[in-house]
C-alpha cells in the first residue's frame, strides 16, 4: 500500500461509513465465532496449542540445523534451493527462473511473502504478466489493491463491489451480485489461465526438514491446479516455515484451518516432495529481516506465526479499521509486531493501534504473546526516537508530577492535574475525547479530600 | 559471501541459545468417538457426500445413475474400467481439462475432518483429482482413522513424490463469506465406503 | 491484616464515590483498611504509551506508600495488572517482587483472600457486566471466551448472589470497550466506535445499569451514553456490593 496515512487517520476515514464498518465487524466476528465453535469441539484444544508452540520454540532454537537438513533433503528430492537475503534478491531469483525458461506469464497462488516483497510490481515492470489465482486475491488484483487480510484477501469488499469489478474486467452481467454466479465467472476465467501458464508460483505453509517436502494448504485447489499443469513450480518461503518432522504436521493441520475459518481442515493439504518427471521445482528461502527478528529476544516468537489470521478476526480494532489501515502486507495484531522489524519509522504507529485487550494472544494457535509484544514494541519505538517530541516532553512532565506527591497534590488542587491529563496530553479545546463523548462531571471533592474528613480509622493515626 | 552463507551465519548467531525440546505427541488424539459416524457427519458438514457400497459393481451402477456418463470419466481403479478410462496416465495433463468425473482410491480417511489421503501412485496424474468437474473417492471402511495423529502415524515414512489430503469439494468464501462449492477444483465429492 | 487502599488517580479525582464504596465495603467485610495519602499513580498511562522507563519515580512512590501493608487492594483490574507486571525497585527488587504478589483487584480479594462467597443485598435491576480486558485476560478474574476451558467469573459470582439482580448475558461476552488508555484519544474514531458497539449490545439486552470492575472502561462508556442522552446508568461493582450490605 502506498498510503502515507497513519493507522488512526486511515481508521477514521474507514469509520465514516458506519453501516460498512458494522458489516465489516460483523462479518469478521462471524469468522471468529466459527473458530470458537471449531476449537470447542476439540477437548484437547489448549494442549494442541501448547504442543504447537513447543514445536515452534524448538524450531527457533534449531533453525540453522533444520534449514541445512531441509536443504539437503530437498536437493535429494530433485528440488533446486535458492536463498534470498531480502525482497529484492527474492524478486530477482524468481525473475531469473522465468527468464531461463523464456516465459512471460505466471500463475500464482496465495503467498503473503510475495506481497511482502512486492513481487507482482517487480515482475510487471519486467514485462511479466502475473495472475493471482486465489479468488480473493484475483479480485483485489483486478482492483489494483493489496489484500486486506492474509486469509480473506477481499474481506473488505461487498459483493456489489466484486460485481462491479467483474463486470468491468470479466464482462459479467451488470448488477448481478450473486456470489455463486461471480465465483463461476472467476472459475471459467482462471481455468483458462491454469491451462496456459508454464510457471506456477505458490507459497509454503510448512517445510519439513526431515523429508525435504513442502505443504501448501488451499480451499480452492488453485495452488494444485497451477502447479500440476505447469512445467516449473516456484515455491517461496520465509525460513521460519520450517518444521522438524512430518508427524508434526498432525498438530499444525489440526490447528490451522480451525483457527483460520473454523473448518476442520482446508480442502486440500498438498505435500510436494519431488517435481513431476521432467519438470522443475524451485524453493526460494527468504530472510528479509527475519534473521534480525530472530535476534530480538522480545520479538523472536513472532516468527512462530503460521498465518492463520485468527488474531485479525478477533481484534476489535482490526474489525473496525480494515486491513488497509495497517499499510503493511500483513495487517492486524500480528502485522503490527512484524512490521516494525522491517521498518521502524514507517510502522511506528502500528503497535499503538491496539487497546492491548489480549484477545489476539488467546486465539493464537502457536501461543505468540502478541499483546505483550505490542507493549514492548511501544517501549522500543519510544527509545529509538520514533515518537513526536511533544509527546515525550509531556510524558516527562507527567512523570515528574506523578513521582512527587507534593507536586501532585498541588497540581491536583490548583489545576486538577488529572483532569488535564486524563485523557492525557491534549489541549481541551481540541480534545478528541470530547468529540463524541462527554467528560465526567467533576465531583465536589476528591476522594482524598473526603477521606481526610471522614475516614474512620480505629487505632492508626492518619497519614497526615 | 553468498546470501546462503550470510543468512545461515546470522541465524546461527541470532537463534536462541537455550534449546527447546520437542514435545511428546503421544498423548494427543486419544479421545474416543464413533469413527465412521463422525467421518460421515463431518463430510456432510463440509459439502461432501457418501454412499456405502458392497463392491465395485455397486459403484458402477451408482455412477451410471447419478453422473453424466456420456461425458469423459477417468479412473485409476481397474475394476471401474467399464465406466471410466484407464489409459490416460501418460497423457499431457492439460488434456484432462474436459474430464467430468475422476474416480480414485484413497489410502485412508480421517474422521475428525473427513480428509482422504491420496498419493501419486493412486492418482495416475497429480492433476487428476483437481481438474475434473466432479470427484469420487473410494475408501475401505476399516481404513478410517480417528485424527490426524493416527493419520501421520499411518503415513510414517511412506515414499511419494506428491500426496494430498482432500476434504470435501473445492470451495471458496472469498465473496462476503458466502460459501460457494466448486472454486477451481471439483464441484462435488462423493466418498464410496467399501466393506 | 493491614490493607492498603490503592485508588487510581482518576477515580480519586472524578469518581470519589467508587473509592468511598470500596473503602466502606472493605471495612464492612472486617478489614483494617487505610488510604496512604501520598499515593499518586501506578504509571500505567506512561508505560502503555511506550514510556515505561519514565515510571521509576511512580514505582518508588508506590513502594513508599504501600510497603507496610499485608495486602494492597484496588477497585481497578487495569491498575492492579500494571503493578503486578511492572513494579520494580533497583535497590530492593525482592521487596518489589513481594509487593507485586500482594496487590489485588477488589473482587478477587473478596473471593480469593477473604474467601467470601456471597455478599447479602438487594439490587432489583437489569444489569450488564462489562469485563475489563486487563481484569479478565490479564488478571484472569473470569474465563475468556477464546479458550476451550471451564467457565468461572469472580465478579459475577458475587453479583449473581445479590437479591433481585438480573444479570444479562451479552452477545459478545468479553469484547473490549475501546478505552485502551491513550488509545481513547490517539485512535478516537475506533475507540468511540468500539464503545458505541459495546453499548448497543447492552441496549439490546435492555439493561438499566452497566457495571464493571474498571472505572476507566466505565468512564469511556459513560461519556458515550451521556452524549447519546441514554437512560442507561453506569455503576462500579464496588458501589453495588457496598450499597447492598
Amino acid at each position: 500500500m502506498k498510503s502515507n496515512l497513519e493507522h488512526s487517520e486511515a481508521a477514521a476515514i474507514f469509520n465514516k461509513d458506519v453501516k460498512r464498518v458494522d458489516w465489516h465487524d460483523e462479518t469478521l466476528w462471524f469468522v471468529r465465532e466459527k473458530r470458537d465453535k471449531a476449537a470447542h469441539q476439540i477437548p484437547e484444544w489448549e494442549l494442541l496449542r501448547e504442543t504447537a508452540s513447543e514445536i515452534k520454540n524448538n524450531v527457533l532454537s534449531n533453525m540453522h540445523d533444520y534449514l541445512l537438513e531441509f536443504e539437503s533433503n530437498a536437493q535429494k528430492n530433485g528440488i533446486t534451493i535458492h536463498w534470498a537475503a531480502d525482497a529484492d534478491e527474492h524478486n530477482k531469483i524468481v525473475h531469473s527462473i522465468m527468464e531461463k525458461h523464456g516465459v512471460k506469464q505466471m500463475v500464482k497462488s496465495k503467498s503473503m511473502l510475495t506481497e511482502e516483497c512486492h513481487l507482482n510490481e517487480y515482475l510487471s515492470e519486467k514485462g511479466i504478466d502475473v495472475i493471482d489465482s486465489d479468488l480473493g486475491e484475483r479480485i483485489v488484483q483486478l482492483r489494483k489493491e493489496p489484500p486486506s487480510h492474509i486469509v480473506l484477501p477481499a474481506i473488505h469488499l461487498k459483493k456489489e463491489d466484486v460485481s462491479e469489478t467483474f463486470h468491468e474486467h470479466l464482462g459479467t452481467e451488470k448488477g448481478n451480485n450473486d456470489p455463486q454466479y461471480l465465483t463461476e465467472a472467476a472459475r471459467l476465467h482462471l481455468r483458462d489461465t491454469f491451462l496456459t501458464r508454464k510457471v506456477a508460483l505458490t507459497g509454503v505453509n510448512f517445510a519439513i526438514a526431515e523429508t525435504g517436502e513442502i505443504v501448501v494448504c488451499t480451499n480452492e485447489g488453485n495452488a494444485d491446479m497451477g502447479v500440476h499443469l505447469a512445467d516449473v513450480h516456484i515455491a517461496c518461503m520465509g525460513f521460519e516455515k520450517i518444521i522438524p518432522q512430518r508427524k508434526h504436521l498432525s498438530v499444525f493441520l489440526r490447528l490451522l484451518a480451525r483457527s483460520a475459518t473454523g473448518q476442520p481442515i482446508t480442502t486440500f493439504s498438498s505435500h510436494f516432495k519431488t517435481p513431476r518427471d521432467g519438470k522443475e521445482m524451485h524453493i526460494v528461502i527468504v530472510d528479509n529481516g527475519r534473521t534480525t527478528q530472530l535476534g530480538r529476544e522480545d520479538f523472536r516468537s513472532s516468527l512462530k506465526c503460521i498465518r492463520c489470521g485468527a488474531c485479525m478476526n478477533t481484534c476489535p480494532v482490526y474489525r473496525r479499521s480494515g486491513g488497509h489501515s495497517y499499510h503493511n502486507a500483513v495487517a492486524g495484531p500480528i502485522g503490527s509486531i512484524l512490521a516494525p522489524n522491517l521498518d521502524m519509522s514507517k510502522n511506528a504507529d502500528l503497535p499503538f493501534a491496539s487497546t492491548l485487550c489480549g484477545s489476539c494472544t488467546n486465539v493464537c494457535p502457536v501461543k505468540i504473546d502478541i499483546h505483550n509484544q505490542l507493549y514492548k514494541w511501544r517501549q522500543v519505538l519510544v527509545k529509538e526516537g520514533h515518537t513526536p517530541l511533544g509527546k515525550t516532553v509531556a510524558m516527562k512532565g507527567m512523570a515528574t508530577v506523578l513521582a512527587n506527591p507534593m507536586v501532585f497534590d498541588f497540581a491536583g488542587k490548583a489545576g486538577r492535574f488529572v483532569m488535564k491529563n486524563m485523557p492525557v496530553l491534549v489541549n481541551n479545546s481540541l480534545n478528541p475525547w470530547y468529540k463524541q463523548r462527554e467528560m465526567p462531571a467533576p465531583p465536589e471533592e476528591s476522594f482524598r479530600e473526603w477521606y481526610k474528613k471522614n475516614a474512620k480509622e480505629s487505632k492508626d493515626k492518619k497519614d497526615e | 559471501m553468498s546470501s546462503r552463507t550470510t543468512i545461515l551465519e546470522k541465524i546461527k548467531q541470532n537463534q536462541p541459545t537455550a534449546i527447546s525440546e520437542l514435545p511428546n505427541l503421544g498423548t494427543l488424539g486419544l479421545e474416543s468417538f464413533e469413527i465412521l459416524d463422525k467421518y460421515k457427519a463431518v463430510l456432510k458438514g463440509i459439502g461432501g457426500d457418501f454412499v456405502e457400497v458392497l463392491n465395485y459393481d455397486a459403484i458402477i451402477s451408482f455412477v451410471k445413475k447419478n453422473y453424466a456418463t456420456e461425458k469423459r470419466m477417468i479412473t485409476t481403479i481397474p475394476e471401474l474400467a467399464e465406466i471410466a478410462a484407464t489409459d490416460w496416465f501418460n497423457d499431457d495433463p492439460h488434456s484432462l481439462e474436459n474430464v467430468e468425473l475422476t474416480l480414485v482410491k484413497a489410502h485412508f480417511g480421517v474422521a475428525e475432518n473427513s480428509a482422504l489421503w491420496v498419493t501419486d501412485d493412486l492418482l495416475g496424474q497429480r492433476v487428476s483429482t483437481f481438474i475434473p468437474q466432479y470427484l469420487a473417492i473410494v475408501v475401505n471402511k476399516k481404513d478410517i482413522v480417528a485424527t490426524m495423529h493416527q493419520a501421520y502415524d499411518r503415513i510414517g515414512n511412506q515414499e511419494y513424490g506428491f500426496g494430498t489430503f482432500i476434504a470435501g469439494p473445492s470451495k471458496t468464501a472469498d465473496i462476503e463469506q458466502s460459501l460457494v462449492l466448486g472454486a477451481h477444483g471439483a464441484r462435488g465429492l462423493t466418498v464410496f465406503f467399501m466393506d | 491484616m493491614k490493607i492498603g487502599l490503592f485508588i487510581p488517580c482518576y477515580v480519586d479525582q472524578f469518581y470519589p464515590k467508587v473509592a468511598i464504596a470500596t473503602y466502606e465495603l472493605l471495612q464492612k467485610l472486617g478489614c483494617d483498611v487505610r488510604f496512604p495519602m501520598k499515593q499518586t499513580c501506578c504509571g500505567q498511562p506512561m508505560a502503555n504509551s511506550g514510556y515505561e522507563h519514565l515510571t521509576k519515580g511512580c514505582d518508588t512512590n508506590f513502594i513508599a506508600n504501600f510497603a507496610e501493608f499485608d495486602f494492597i487492594v484496588c477497585p481497578s483490574g487495569s491498575c492492579v495488572l500494571h503493578v503486578k507486571e511492572h513494579l520494580h525497585d533497583e535497590n530492593n527488587e525482592a521487596l518489589a517482587s513481594q509487593m507485586r504478589k500482594r496487590v489485588f483487584e477488589l473482587t478477587e480479594f473478596i473471593t480469593d483472600i477473604l474467601k467470601i462467597e456471597m455478599i447479602p443485598g438487594n439490587f432489583p435491576y437489569k444489569v450488564g457486566m462489562h469485563q475489563s480486558c486487563h481484569g479478565q485476560r490479564g488478571l484472569k478474574l473470569s474465563q475468556m471466551t477464546e479458550l476451550n476451558a471451564p467457565f468461572f467469573s469472580k465478579p459475577e459470582q458475587l453479583l449473581s448472589r445479590i437479591d433481585g439482580i438480573n444479570l444479562v448475558s451479552l452477545s459478545r461476552k468479553d469484547e473490549c470497550c475501546g478505552f485502551g488508555g491513550t488509545f481513547c484519544v490517539t485512535e478516537e474514531a475506533i475507540s468511540v466506535k468500539m464503545g458505541q458497539d459495546r453499548i448497543k449490545d447492552h441496549e439490546a439486552h435492555q439493561v438499566e445499569y452497566i457495571t464493571g470492575g474498571d472505572m476507566s472502561c466505565l468512564m469511556h462508556l459513560e461519556g458515550i451514553l451521556k452524549r447519546q442522552k441514554s437512560p442507561i446508568k453506569i455503576i462500579h461493582i464496588a458501589e453495588i456490593l457496598n450499597a447492598t450490605i
